[in-house]
């Protein structure tokens, strides 16, 4: 958190455009400590893809409808199209880019991969990143809880089914159980 | 919400599969290839595009349906700091300006007159979106309104104002439907053809069913809105896009800006779903018109809202009626269909005819008569959307199929069993005859619906079944690279959209080839790198590409037995390529080692050469098509008397794919397009309000598609594999026909539950009216229709 930022590894990102009113935003995006002079009308969204260039979080309804924009803020999914940037500051954001660690993927990620839930692709972070907040409060899962907690993230490729496939799957490999099913 | 019991297709072979000698690959659910990319947030989609010097692009849009521009007045805009251009339709007068692969009557930016709301009036490049989107605000425009035809009804009556010169408009450079001739009015397109004489049969007939129908304008939403990128410079344009047809998009923007094709260049990152509505060309020459003004690379990225004024499903009304013996043979079928095109014909006139096709629905007619119409509205463009023309008919035809039937006291599989085409039967005059077993694929339709059995009350069970003409112009090609490593790269311009593409065609080559799959790499469309395909869409890439892929396989599989033939000093047949390597007994010589005999030194690369075209004829739309695409499907439904509200309780699939290349992405198909269907059949409408031609709902608020909780409590999904396609190893295409299947199988579910759908989206409201109808002619007397 904040409290523990390490100055020397803070990235300084600078403003763009003849910025009028600026405001500084302190945060941490994939665990490392982010520091920024921003418009206070800057979009989360915004601020990860274009300022910090993390495009793993799509943009498409701008409603909070979609689910693609998806990243989690402390833990709990927030739609980053409809956050104001400033709503990080001083709190933790992961996006797609953070889950794996060191190359190593996460196993949600594993699972979307191994069960076919991943078609056009476009609506897999906000998914991920979803059913992390999901198993992260709920280790166990059953098929309504999962589609209950994934009503807010749109897929229009898949039709659900291997998603909710993934997203048991990746239950059990999370609980280190062998899963062949 | 109920269990979700679908069945998984954990049965099948996945995981890490080996190149084995021919055929290897092929039946194997080997993984994605572009999975890890799309998991990890790396895999790039035109909007993630960082280019050096990148403006950004917005569009200001008529909010008028039909009106005449007075006057433009820019200069404020102009004069924002930040921006670098505004382009109005002054500035694209020096080229002609207008476009369309099947009819030139779309000006890439409005010319003097409006026609929909949402067309582009003017576009401005900034340094920034919030710039441009400031600059928008500041330009003034003086419109005139005119009269306007925002529906079918109104834009077919006699003093209907008139949104074109028909008689003036030119044909584009891809409509491949013979000669387009002038029509009178608003009539965009006419597609006609009759056999037999249909008079006599209604005239002898025993049982006729008649009714008129309507389908409504929907929204396909593709996930990630229409973005293109355009750079100006030198003599050439370069684009990326969004976009499922590049090579029709370079005809197209070399076209209007008078180029050579070679001088430009459309690059397909990642596509974020496509579904058809990035099909043909669609913002790209606006955006190229805006680079050419501002000198710099320009972004336009649409919002929900402005994608859904860019394209659309067609939405259409029909009459039909159907004549039978009272015995249950189908005699005769008689179809006008109107298509609303919306304000310019995009692929319109391929809608039309496709529809046409799928109306008679695959039945042995003694006489059939369909006319097919596009009609020009002051609505937003229609153009593709997946399984378009069948979706459109199925259901109708289907349901008069069930209500003859009833009538005749059989049930709606034996009446399907009776009158179904057969293998090889004629579906229309002069085109391709049926290639599918149809009466299996029906029948186990209704093994997994339990056909037959007892159900609760208020449920139904219904079964439907159509072809669609797929697979477009038979044009594809692709090369291949085997490099001194004894790698390959694969290079062909079918679009990754979300089909799995790229893995169905890297099973294919390294089957050829005889090499693991993680050796060959799938390199994604570039119209400067890659070769021509005619386009992704119509369900083609598996059967067309990807004939191509495995002919370039072949080549290469060739070059390399006559290399490892002179290596050996044996003959070829002595000879048997597998794992990476040519084997004699056991003896065997790897790839990278015969190249290096070849080139006699560690380095060259085998190429090889793949071409699909039309084996007769000259592949046009009347001689088709490549194949007829199955369209079947099954559904159990619940109706609540109470309130209308249908609950899909049970889905079931056929696809009939010749041979599945990866059984799994098969099923992926078919579940994704049967939640598409769910939703074109009981709630997805684009609603205009019929005076100003405004979308009434325009957001994914008020637009509802599909959620996890609208899934149906159980799935079925089978595949038939009777090798009968066209394509590598028998297989043909698929991916549209589970939609056009569920669509037209809830509305026949329905009608076994007594709703008679005459309107989709069946939605509560309607169904609850349908059920009053019924309950009312029921207490008049009438016969009511089956519990």
């Amino acid at each position: 958190m904040i409290d523990r930022l390490d100055t020397r590894e803070t990235e300084s990102v600078p403003a763009t455009g003849e910025a009028a009113t600026t405001i500084r935003l302190e945060t941490v995006v994939n665990g490392r400590p982010v520091s920024a002079e921003i418009e206070p009308r800057t979009l989360l969204l915004d601020f990860l893809r274009d300022r910090l260039g993390l495009t793993g979080a799509k943009r498409s309804c701008d409603v909070q409808v979609c689910g693609v924009c998806t990243v989690l803020l402390d833990g709990k999914p927030v739609s980053a199209c409809s956050t104001l940037a400033y709503e990080a500051h001083g709190r933790e954001v992961l996006t797609i880019e953070g889950l794996a660690r060191f190359g190593e993927l996460h196993p949600i990620q594993q699972a979307f991969m191994e069960r076919t839930a991943i078609q056009c692709g476009f609506c897999t972070p906000g998914m991920i990143l979803t059913t992390k907040a999901l198993l992260d409060e709920n280790p166990r899962p059953t098929r309504e809880e999962i589609a209950a907690y994934l009503g807010g993230n749109l897929c229009r490729c898949t039709g659900y089914w291997m998603i909710i496939e993934a997203v048991e799957h990746a239950a059990r490999l999370m609980a280190g159980e062998e899963d062949r099913s | 919400m109920s269990t979700l019991s679908h069945r998984p297709a954990s049965t099948e072979p996945m995981g890490a599969a080996q190149g084995n000698g021919a055929q290897g690959l092929v039946g194997l659910s080997a993984p994605r290839v572009d999975a890890r990319a799309k998991a990890t947030g790396e895999a790039k989609y035109a909007g993630d595009l960082q280019i050096p010097g990148l403006a950004y692009g917005k569009v200001l849009r008529s909010p008028y349906a039909h009106a005449r521009i007075v006057r433009i007045d820019a200069s404020r805009a102009q004069a924002l700091p930040g921006v670098i251009a505004v382009l109005t339709g002054d500035d694209v007068l020096d080229i002609n300006p207008y476009y369309g692969h099947a009819i030139k009557d779309r000006p890439l930016i409005a010319i003097d007159r409006v026609r929909f709301v949402g067309e582009p009036v003017a576009a401005v490049a900034a340094e920034d979106p919030q710039t441009a989107a400031e600059a928008l605000e500041l330009i003034e425009v003086e419109y005139e309104e005119l009269p306007a035809a925002i529906t079918l009804d109104a834009a077919l009556a006699e003093d209907a104002p008139r949104l074109h010169v028909t008689e003036l408009l030119k044909p584009g450079l891809f409509h491949g439907l013979g000669e387009l001739k002038p029509q009178p009015g608003n009539i965009c397109y006419h597609h006609a053809f009759a056999r037999g004489d249909v008079e006599e049969a209604f005239a002898k007939a025993d049982i006729v069913v008649e009714g008129e129908y309507h389908f409504p304008a929907v929204y396909q939403y593709s996930m990630e809105p229409h973005t293109t990128i355009a750079q100006w410079g030198d003599g050439e344009i370069t684009v990326w896009s969004s976009c499922q047809h590049p090579f029709l998009v370079r005809a197209e923007i070399a076209d209007l800006f008078g180029l050579p094709v070679a001088n430009v260049r459309i690059v397909v990152p990642y596509l974020g779903g496509g579904f058809g509505s990035k099909s043909y060309t669609k913002l790209e020459p606006l955006t190229v018109a805006l680079a050419r003004k501002a000198r710099r690379p320009v972004r336009i990225a649409n919002t929900v809202d402005e994608a859904m004024v860019t394209t659309r499903r067609h939405g259409m009304k029909a009459w039909m009626r159907t004549a039978a013996s009272a015995d249950g043979r189908l005699l005769a079928r008689e179809v006008r269909c109107w298509f609303d095109t919306g304000a310019y014909a995009d692929n319109g006139p391929r809608v039309v005819a496709t529809g046409a096709d799928a109306a008679p629905g695959p039945y042995r007619w003694e006489a059939v008569k369909v006319d097919s119409w596009g009609v020009y509205t002051n609505t937003s463009p229609a153009g593709s959307y997946r399984a378009f023309g069948a979706t459109h008919l199925q259901w109708i035809g289907e349901a008069q199929v069930d209500e003859i039937a009833r009538r005749c006291g059989l049930d709606a599989l034996q009446i399907r069993e009776r009158n179904l085409l057969r293998p090889g039967e004629a579906v229309r005059p002069g085109g391709k005859p049926l290639d599918a077993d149809l009466i299996g694929d029906i029948q186990k339709v209704a093994a997994a619906l339990d056909w037959g059995t007892p159900k609760p009350a208020n449920v139904g069970r219904g079964l439907s079944v159509g072809l669609l003409a797929a697979g477009a112009h038979p044009v594809s090609t692709a090369f291949a690279r085997l490099e001194a490593d004894g790698t390959a790269t694969l290079y062909v311009s079918s679009t990754e959209v979300g089909q799995g593409v790229r893995t169905v065609f890297s099973q294919i080559l390294a089957t050829e080839l005889a090499l693991p799959v993680e050796r060959v790499r799938v390199q994604g469309g570039d119209t400067l790198v890659t070769p021509y395909d005619r386009s992704t869409g119509a369900s083609r890439s598996t059967t067309l590409a990807g004939l191509a892929v495995q002919r370039a396989g072949q080549e290469l599989r060739a070059k390399l037995l006559e290399i490892a033939a002179r290596v050996f000093g044996l003959p070829e047949e002595a000879i048997e390529l597998r794992d990476g390597a040519a084997w004699h007994e056991g003896e065997s010589i790897s790839y990278p080692d015969l190249i290096r005999a070849h080139f006699g030194m560690v380095g060259g690369e085998l190429i090889g050469r793949g071409e699909v075209r039309p084996e007769k004829g000259t592949g046009s739309y009347a001689e088709g098509p490549v194949f007829w695409e199955v369209c079947i499907g099954g559904a159990e439904v619940e109706v609540d008397p109470d309130t209308g509200k249908v609950t899909v309780r049970k889905a079931v699939s056929v696809a009939d794919v010749g041979k599945a290349i990866n059984p799994r992405l098969v099923k992926a198909q078919e579940m994704g397009g049967w939640l598409q269907g769910l939703g074109n059949a009981l709630f997805e409408e684009m609603i205009y309000d019929e005076q100003t031609g405004q979308i009434l709902n325009a957001t994914l608020f008020d637009y509802h598609v599909p959620t996890i909780a609208d899934l149906p409590a159980s799935f079925v999904s089978t595949i038939v594999e009777n090798e009968d396609g066209p394509g590598p190893y028998g297989a043909k295409g698929v991916g549209e026909g589970a939609l056009a299947g569920a669509t037209a199988a809830i509305v026949t579910a329905l009608y076994d539950a007594g709703v008679r759908v005459t309107e989709l989206p069946a939605t509560p409201e309607r169904v609850w009216r349908w059920l009053r109808e019924r309950d009312s002619a029921a207490a008049g007397g009438a016969q009511s229709a089956r519990e």
